[in-house]
């Protein structure tokens, strides 16, 4: 479409290219570091007034918060979680398509994840930053919230370890660390590539202290490539982890609508579907504003439309057997909650989640509709909604009628929830758009690796070890037409 | 092929640290890799852009012993998982919760899995970088101009002055002789 290269078929006897268009190594370096190196593009500064304030917001609305009260928000005694709780899911839950990316695809050897990976796991800390700060501000006393983590204190006390709510710090701050961890290391290379071509001296000094001095050695590289393949294998169980434990604190509670074993899959399936749905939302707007079209190709988005697919028929799976396990399990309190979802008076959002989970991704079954990049975003968009509204289903419709109708209430969140919602969109948004302007978005030294020139070519250099010069311009003969790239 | 010789320096700007060739193609530089490994020499590196492919081979590196390390730091982070979680609530601060027993093991599963994924994936990043003797602010090689193409298209063979094989004239010529488009003599002026 548009005039792009089709890279999006499936002959097996042909791999399709993961590069489109005519690049070299020089010229990825060029186009990946002209983003940070030219000057800052008016769309820049349109967005990053629209999402700095936001983010201004969200702080002074956690001030007011601070000084006044949790009252301040429409938390009421059955829906205790309300909002906060529904932010923080929402959030982690988009990190999780990050981590996938960077790591599960990484082990699956699914080699176009190289030009995503990068902005992919930048979504997935800042998400985190936006998820963690919600349980923070909802533990009544926010002042206090280092009284999770167990040191030694006057108080003379621990906290409690068989506590899904424990479990959850322990889970998100792991999680947290390890992905900026593994981001970082990540980005050393790169951040090497804007020191050496850095024109002003503030810039060689701020990229030369990140880049720690890198310098290419291939013996360093031994071991880097051993350190990701590393973290990509310690980071695929700890994602899969982190939204079990999230689904433990709803799970291990007696609580109708709750209390499932199906949760732990169900909220790992839902929170890839999620996240790769914000992966999309940011992919489409970044490779044509800033142009990655050969790097984020449609193949890849392509791919990504593709796991949403399967992930969303996890969720939708999940949804059904929901239903079926309430009224196989001839208890009458958790049939009515299940009732009472899609009939009852939070029905609006019960199938304002259905429809933007189950029904509208039924599209990416179409190849039509995987390469119109407005059915893309709009399905991604719509996802985003949904998952926001499932997390909204799971906690208030199942908290706001549990089992005796005197304790019944309802819920209706105040202009603080909604500023809160709002201005956490603000704060990542913010994030990303600094990471865009300063950092490399697309991982050069990986994705140069994948590029057919990166290969050395066996049969030549085996046999005549010391006529390397005539081996060199064999090489460079065959190499040429590979390097063309454009073999689509 | 000489045509970026170095040229003769008025005076000497301290020690010769070593002897830089410059390739284009990874074909040529994994081929001269491999010269230089039968040739015997140790003190020395290929630098690239990226990690080539099979270069651990070309140039007879060892295997890292980072996976050891990683093992023992998620050993450790088993045990601190173990005993954090036992000492604090069956020790020093017994909880009694539902008369459920004080010191049951899989409602602990969670935090010592999370302590043992932190310490290993901690071991390995901060392990790497150790073992890379890196932070390294810094390095003779970053005086060339030439070099700063490393970490975008170019590669690059370095000889360090101190390898016991290193003789100025004939690394000069095994470098020319597999092809490198550029030879610099690199030094440390510190």
């Amino acid at each position: 479409m548009h005039g792009e290269v089709d890279n999006t078929y499936d002959d097996p006897a042909h791999r399709s290219p993961l590069v489109v268009g005519d690049h070299d190594f020089t010229s990825v370096t060029e186009q990946v570091c002209s983003i940070v190196e030219r000057r800052t593009p008016r769309a820049w500064y349109i967005a990053m007034a629209i999402a700095a304030p936001l983010a201004g917001m969200f702080i002074a609305l956690i001030g007011y918060l601070f000084t006044t009260g949790v009252g301040v928000w429409g938390n009421n005694n059955p829906n205790a979680w309300a909002f906060p709780i529904v932010n923080f899911v929402f959030w982690v839950g988009i990190g999780h398509a990050g981590t996938l990316i960077s790591a599960i695809l990484f082990l699956f050897r699914q080699k176009w994840r190289t030009s995503i990976n990068r902005f992919a796991e930048a979504m997935t800390i800042f998400a985190v930053i936006c998820a963690g700060i919600f349980p923070m501000i909802h533990v009544g006393r926010p002042w206090l919230a280092y009284w999770l983590m167990p040191y030694p204190n006057q108080r003379e006390m621990w906290p409690q370890f068989r506590s899904p709510l424990l479990w959850d710090v322990f889970a998100v701050s792991t999680y947290a660390s390890v992905s900026a961890l593994f981001w970082y290391i990540g980005m050393v290379p790169d951040l090497a590539t804007l020191r050496d071509r850095a024109q002003s001296r503030v810039k060689q000094i701020a990229y030369g202290i990140l880049a720690l001095g890198w310098n290419g050695s291939s013996r360093h590289w031994l071991r880097f490539e051993k350190a990701y393949l590393l973290l990509a294998a310690l980071a695929t169980p700890l994602v899969l982890s982190v939204h079990s434990v999230v689904s433990f604190d709803f799970a291990t509670s007696q609580l109708p609508g709750w209390h499932t074993t199906i949760f732990p899959p169900y909220f790992v399936a839902g929170a890839v579907f999620g996240g790769f749905a914000m992966v999309m939302l940011l992919a489409i707007p970044a490779r044509q504003f800033f142009g990655l079209k050969d790097f984020i190709t449609m193949r890849h988005l392509d791919n990504m439309a593709k796991i949403m697919l399967a992930t969303g028929s996890i969720v939708a799976y999940a949804y059904m057997i929901e239903f079926f396990t309430a009224w196989y399990s001839g208890h009458a309190f958790e049939q009515f909650v299940f009732m009472n979802r899609p009939l009852g008076p939070f029905a609006w959002a019960f199938w304002i989640m259905f429809t933007c989970n189950v029904i509208i991704p039924q599209l990416f079954w179409f190849k039509k509709c995987r390469s119109n990049l407005w059915v893309l975003l709009l399905v991604a968009l719509c996802i985003n909604i949904g998952m926001w509204f499932e997390r909204f289903v799971i906690v208030i419709t199942s908290l706001h009628r549990d089992f005796l109708p005197s304790s019944w209430g309802s819920f209706s969140p105040t202009w603080v929830d909604m500023g809160m919602l709002v201005g956490s969109f603000g704060l990542f948004f913010t994030l990303f758009l600094l990471f865009c302007r300063f950092l490399p978005m697309v991982a050069m030294a990986e994705l140069k690796s994948v590029m057919p020139q990166a290969h050395a070519h066996a049969h030549h250099d085996e046999e005549q070890p010391k006529t390397t010069e005539k081996a060199n311009r064999d090489a460079t003969a065959d190499a040429k037409p590979q390097a063309a790239g454009g073999d689509a | 092929m000489s045509e970026s010789s170095p040229k003769p320096h008025a005076a000497p700007r301290g020690e010769l640290y070593g002897l830089l060739g410059e390739f284009e193609e990874v074909t040529a530089v994994v081929a001269a890799a491999k010269v230089f490994r039968d040739e015997g020499f140790t003190e020395w590196d290929v630098h690239s852009p990226f990690p080539i492919h099979g270069i651990d081979k070309a140039m007879g590196a060892k295997p890292t012993i980072l996976p050891w390390l990683v093992l023992i730091g998620g050993v450790l982070g088993l045990i601190a998982g173990i005993v954090l979680s036992w000492w604090t609530n069956a020790v020093n601060y017994p909880y009694l919760i539902s008369g459920k027993p004080q010191w049951s093991f899989a409602a602990n599963v969670p935090v010592i899995f999370e302590t043992t994924v932190l310490f290993a994936a901690f071991t390995a990043g901060l392990g790497m970088l150790v073992l890379n003797k890196l932070p390294l602010l810094y390095h003779p090689l970053f005086k060339s101009r030439r070099f700063r193409r490393v970490t975008s298209d170019r590669f690059f063979i370095v000889i360090e002055a101190h390898d016991p094989k290193f003789d100025l004239a004939r690394v000069k010529d095994l470098l020319k002789a597999s092809g490198a488009k550029g030879i610099e003599e690199i030094f440390e002026d510190l």
